[in-house]
């Protein structure tokens, strides 16, 4: 086994404006303080600048990838997988620390990058294939696969602009999946297009793997990557915090989801509360409706404490509820002010998800603070994880665990009318 | 692949590699100036007809203007002659360089999600202008036969200036390019600049009305060198080339060109992230 890609300390940090916590009531005050910040930047003040942050999008990362290796890169929002992809695919530079990647590189962080809408379907099979590192022969040598892949041949000198929304995604990714590097980095592209040719693009990737090739995959979607990659790289807030076997880092990775516990609060003024300028949030919790555990027959209680930081806005929540894997089962939420009334204060909802909704296994949710049902002001993400216990009771149960996600409790009739003998 | 290729990424290291990368993503040139040209009259009716129908009009109304009603001096040249002569680097020059100001942002989708060296934006939007100027050039042509002007020997000097137009128009441009970025104001600005730039520049008039004292300080501006450079080749006869406002005009371009491929190459490894 050869090392295909090593890094070394790997780190990058962006600089991103500080929020002001007061606001400058007067002109002059604006115009002094504007002047300040700009006789700053000409001095090239960094560290004692009160109006930028560092911000650490990755920290000391550090791994080697054999070759062959089909790699996971897992980890929450912001946790840094598209950084880490963008240094890798030398869209950005590092700010310090070193990569070493033998070997031809193709990296897709995006589907269609630089399609024109006013180009017709052959032309944009060109031109992405151009950008994406491709020859002008070995386009043309594929061409006539990359179109049957595609299922596009009648629409091939339509411009894309007027092809349905799945079409201009098939053809976009069937350009990509006629690359043929050695080394190929995904960033999460294949949440795009019908469930159908999903399976046929990771039937593509899968192929691309047992060939000898190295590829790099970032997904949220943990069950993805456990059918596609043999090892996993979880990262978190920029470090990473596990590598190894793909069962294992999926496990690690949810674990840091707030695993089993069912009830968390947060301390208004810690800083690792989540929330923003808009909300606070102060506790979440799932209980049983019925009894002491959460099973299939108990029911789901989910109650939710946050500080609302704003007054006279049309507030409302939503919560999506995915398995572990990050499949959404559904969304579900609730106006709190619909005339821009909302209070400054604490707000608690509660929320039941009836008994024999949900099948056995572990869920997580998310919840979504929006304004007038149209803007998001803040996005808790993957905030608990609770487990619905398996149970022998109840109709239509036997032992084992029925397949699926959910287990409603249908009703059923029949008849029978017996033939005349 | 046969060879195994090595790459390294460090933070600032990657000059190295830049010049050798431009050579190998050449095709990604070719390509993109295509769909440039491509994409430049799609849903027009009139298409490239439109190549055709601008120069003309700016002529007809700069005749009117400068040569009838102002009634400036023409050196002996036919007024449309004179004007069009210097029509040609202007519109050039004009077209290319609020193509690649703009080309950086226009193409923000793809600088944000693929690597190859930046410089190649740019330098594929000088191509459509290239094309605008060609189908000028003809017009030109055109005109001299309907005028019975006959062109002398200065004419094969011709490309020499076009070269120089391009190095002011992309150097100028990546500027601008590069400043767009991060400050969107030159976007407001470079309109601008050319709108004031077709007055400043003897476009409409012979550089020659200018006063002899003030001719050196007219130079400072690029584009008269570049336009006395155009009409001295085109009009031959006894156009007389005032050699060092040229050769300033010329320094500077070669000023504005060098300094816009460093400055360029200077912010390119920020682009990503900013833009």
């Amino acid at each position: 086994m050869t090392t295909v890609i090593s890094v070394e300390n790997l780190s990058k940090k962006y600089v991103i404006p500080r929020q002001q916590k007061e606001r400058s009531a007067n002109l002059r005050e604006v115009l002094t303080l504007g002047a300040k910040r700009i006789a700053n930047q000409f001095r090239n003040i960094e560290e004692s600048d009160p109006y930028h942050e560092i911000f650490w999008a990755l920290k000391d990362v550090s791994f080697d990838i054999q070759q062959g290796d089909r790699v996971g890169i897992i980890g929450r929002n912001g946790a840094g997988k598209s950084t880490l992809l963008k240094i890798l695919s030398r869209i950005t530079e590092p700010a310090s620390g070193r990569i070493k990647i033998s070997g031809r590189v193709s990296s897709l962080l995006e589907v269609g990058t630089g399609f024109h809408p006013e180009l017709t379907g052959r032309e944009n099979v060109f031109l992405n294939g151009a950008i994406l590192g491709m020859s002008k022969a070995e386009i043309k040598r594929k061409f006539d696969e990359i179109v049957a892949f595609a299922e596009v041949d009648q629409f091939l000198d339509t411009p894309v602009k007027r092809y349905s929304s799945g079409m201009y995604v098939r053809l976009a990714f069937s350009v990509a999946a006629h690359l043929e590097p050695e080394i190929l980095i995904v960033d999460e592209v294949l949440a795009v297009g019908d469930a159908q040719f999903q399976r046929k693009c990771m039937g593509k990737m899968e192929s691309v793997g047992n060939e000898g090739r190295t590829i790099l995959f970032v997904s949220h979607n943990t069950a993805s990557v456990k059918t596609l990659c043999s090892k996993g790289i979880v990262l978190n807030k920029g470090e990473m915090s596990y590598y190894g076997e793909i069962e294992s880092a999926v496990n690690h990775y949810h674990g840091q989801v707030n695993m089993n516990k069912n009830q968390i609060s947060w301390d208004v003024d810690d800083i690792d509360t989540p929330g923003n300028d808009n909300i606070s949030m102060k506790s979440v919790s799932v209980m049983p409706v019925k009894g002491t555990v959460i099973d299939i027959d108990s029911g789901i209680e989910i109650t939710t404490e946050f500080i609302n930081k704003k007054a006279n806005r049309s507030l409302d929540l939503t919560l999506k509820l995915f398995t572990i894997d990050g499949i959404c089962l559904f969304a579900t939420g609730i106006v709190l002010s619909s005339n821009e009334d909302s209070k400054i204060g604490c707000y608690s909802t509660r929320v039941e998800i009836p008994a024999h909704l949900l099948n056995s296994g572990i869920y997580k949710f998310t919840l979504i603070f929006g304004e007038s049902q149209k803007y998001v002001i803040y996005k808790a993400e993957d905030i608990i994880s609770f487990e619905v216990e398996h149970t022998t009771t109840g109709r239509g149960s036997n032992m084992n665990r029925a397949p699926g996600v959910m287990r409603p409790s249908l009703d059923w009739t029949f008849e029978c009318k017996e033939t005349d003998k | 692949m046969t060879q195994q290729q090595i790459l390294v990424i460090e933070a600032g290291k990657t000059e190295k590699h830049y010049w050798r990368d431009l050579w190998r993503y050449r095709e990604l040139f070719f390509f993109l100036a295509w769909r440039n040209l491509l994409v430049r009259y799609k849903q027009t009716v009139l298409g490239i007809v439109w190549a055709v129908i601008r120069p003309i009009a700016t002529m007809v109304v700069f005749t009117v203007i400068f040569g009838k009603l102002a009634k400036l001096p023409s050196d002996g040249v036919p007024y449309p002659i004179l004007i069009f002569s210097a029509l040609l680097p202007w519109q050039l020059f004009a077209s290319a360089f609020g193509g690649t100001g703009e080309s950086l942002v226009a193409n923000a989708g793809m600088i944000s999600k693929v690597y190859f060296p930046r410089l190649i934006i740019p330098a594929s939007a000088v191509i459509v202008s290239f094309v605008d100027f060609l189908i000028s050039a003809l017009i030109l042509v055109g005109l001299m036969i309907w005028y019975g002007y006959s062109p002398s020997l200065r004419m094969f000097a011709l490309p020499l200036f076009i070269l120089v137009t391009f190095a002011a128009s992309l150097g100028a441009g990546l500027w601008i390019a590069a400043l767009n970025v991060k400050y969107r104001d030159f976007r407001i600005i470079a309109p601008f600049l050319l709108q004031l730039g077709l007055y400043a520049s003897p476009v409409g008039f012979s550089s020659n009305i200018v006063p002899e004292e003030w001719r050196l300080l007219y130079s400072i501006n690029p584009m008269v060198g570049v336009i006395d450079g155009f009409r001295w080749a085109i009009l031959g006869g006894d156009t007389q080339l005032y050699w060092p406002g040229f050769l300033l005009s010329l320094a500077l371009v070669m000023i504005i060109f060098i300094g816009g491929i460093v400055y360029f190459r200077k912010m390119e490894k920020t682009f990503a992230d900013v833009i």
